[in-house]
């Protein structure tokens, strides 16, 4: 970006973009697996906790690149999380979760495509990572048509889940510090990509705001919604009560 | 790392100690489909002694998340300790990616025949390939359907033959 960085400077940047992105993937991790136990249908419990299970693999190698992982996810306060608030939000109903899933994939999945092309310290883990993503979108996209164009009922909840969750969605093409991705071509594309899979699920794009003054770029800076909390308590509760703890 | 007819091989430029110890290492059940070794499955990829009783093994994970690597890493630890050398590492590599297509063809046969749909080869630039038909393991049908995108592990999708009415798993293309 600036000519030819020092190490140090390219050190901080890559610890900077290796937080934000391995946050998304532990927390989204953590939220999918709540569903462990809750899922409407045994095999979506089983795709849930895989796709849990994809993105914790992620976490582990970004957060790994900023220091120690056990660290990183189990020790960190509120503030110190760099996730998107997106990712934050709780499951809600299953279309809630399957909203969350479509909005965050087909992000994630334009992201990794750009870091695979680049250079940078991200690309080893953008190409193994992508043809995973690609399985999220799919599952995700497939949800939304099946609830938007189901029944009266599912399309209700599929429609309210996709609306609510519009204003989290600005955040998504808010520059990472350390990544040098095309935002506003991601931005269009993501957009692009989401209007097809809603239309196809007749449910239209939702109208709404997608960045208010309390939310643009909010996570990236540590600024976190009510549910955060709780749900990192939780997170980090056996490793905090007994340090070092294995099985 | 495979040949064209699908029989895994030490890495050219190995030493005779080396390509034994590839043997070795590959041989290993793989923990989750323990009909495959971790040669056919195709997730060994060098194994380079750097000095007497040292030795430093790269395995690339089938998915990022995947939990199978540890205890793969402690098997090849085991078998290579057992052949006397002292200083074992097992690291794991993530480039190049590992792709469905580094399953070798004697690991496809086992797969199908331990009821396992083998991963169809990959078509440029495709990376959910959905169009192509899978063949079920048990009867050998091409009319079957996809009952979910996950199954077992989050290598295999569920898929469920029309004919003969058998769900079964299918090795899914990554």
């Amino acid at each position: 970006m600036n000519g030819a960085p020092t190490d140090d400077a390219r050190d901080v940047r890559t610890t900077a973009a290796a937080l934000a992105l391995g946050d998304d993937a532990l927390i989204l991790s953590h939220r999918l697996g709540e569903w462990a136990g809750h899922a409407p249908a045994l095999e979506e419990e089983v795709a849930l906790a895989n796709i849990a299970l994809d993105l914790l693999g992620q976490a582990r190698i970004l957060l790994s690149l900023a220091g120690d992982e056990d660290e990183l996810a189990y020790l960190r306060d509120e503030r110190h999380f760099r996730n998107l608030q997106l990712v934050e939000q709780p499951n809600g109903d299953f279309a809630h979760t399957i909203a969350r899933q479509l909005y965050f994939s087909t992000y994630q999945l334009a992201l990794y495509r750009q870091l695979v092309a680049g250079d940078s310290a991200f690309g080893a883990l953008a190409a193994k990572a992508v043809k995973e993503v690609a399985y999220h979108q799919d599952h995700a996209e497939h949800w939304t048509l099946r609830l938007g164009d189901g029944t009266p009922e599912s399309h209700r909840r599929m429609s309210r889940a996709c609306e609510t969750l519009w204003r989290f969605t600005g955040e998504l093409f808010q520059p990472v510090e350390g990544l040098d991705i095309d935002w506003a071509a991601l931005e269009e594309g993501w957009l692009t990509s989401v209007t097809d899979v809603l239309e196809r699920a007749t449910l239209g794009l939702p109208q709404g705001p997608r960045t208010g003054a309390w939310t643009a770029g909010a996570g990236r800076q540590g600024l976190h919604t009510e549910p955060f909390g709780p749900m990192i308590a939780e997170m980090q509760h056996l490793h905090r009560s007994h340090p070092g703890a294995s099985w | 790392m495979v040949s064209a007819t699908g029989s895994p091989a030490p890495p050219a430029g190995s030493t005779a100690l080396e390509a034994e110890l590839f043997r070795l290492a590959g041989a290993v059940p793989d923990p989750e489909l323990p009909v495959l070794t971790l040669a056919e499955l195709g997730v060994l990829r060098t194994v380079r002694v750097s000095a007497p009783g040292t030795v430093r093994v790269e395995l690339t994970p089938t998915y990022t998340g995947c939990p199978a690597v540890e205890a793969m890493s402690s098997d090849i630890e085991r078998v290579l300790r057992d052949r006397g050398m002292a200083r074992v590492s097992v690291v794991k590599v993530l480039s190049p990616a590992w792709s469905t297509d580094d399953i070798s063809a004697e690991g496809r046969r086992k797969l199908a025949a331990s009821g396992i749909a083998p991963p169809r080869p990959h078509g440029p630039a495709e990376p959910v390939p959905l169009s192509l038909s899978i063949r079920c393991p048990h009867c050998g049908s091409t009319d079957t359907e996809l009952l979910s995108r996950f199954s077992s592990t989050a290598c295999k999708a569920l898929r469920r033959c029309a004919t003969c009415r058998e769900p079964f798993d299918h090795f899914k293309e990554l």
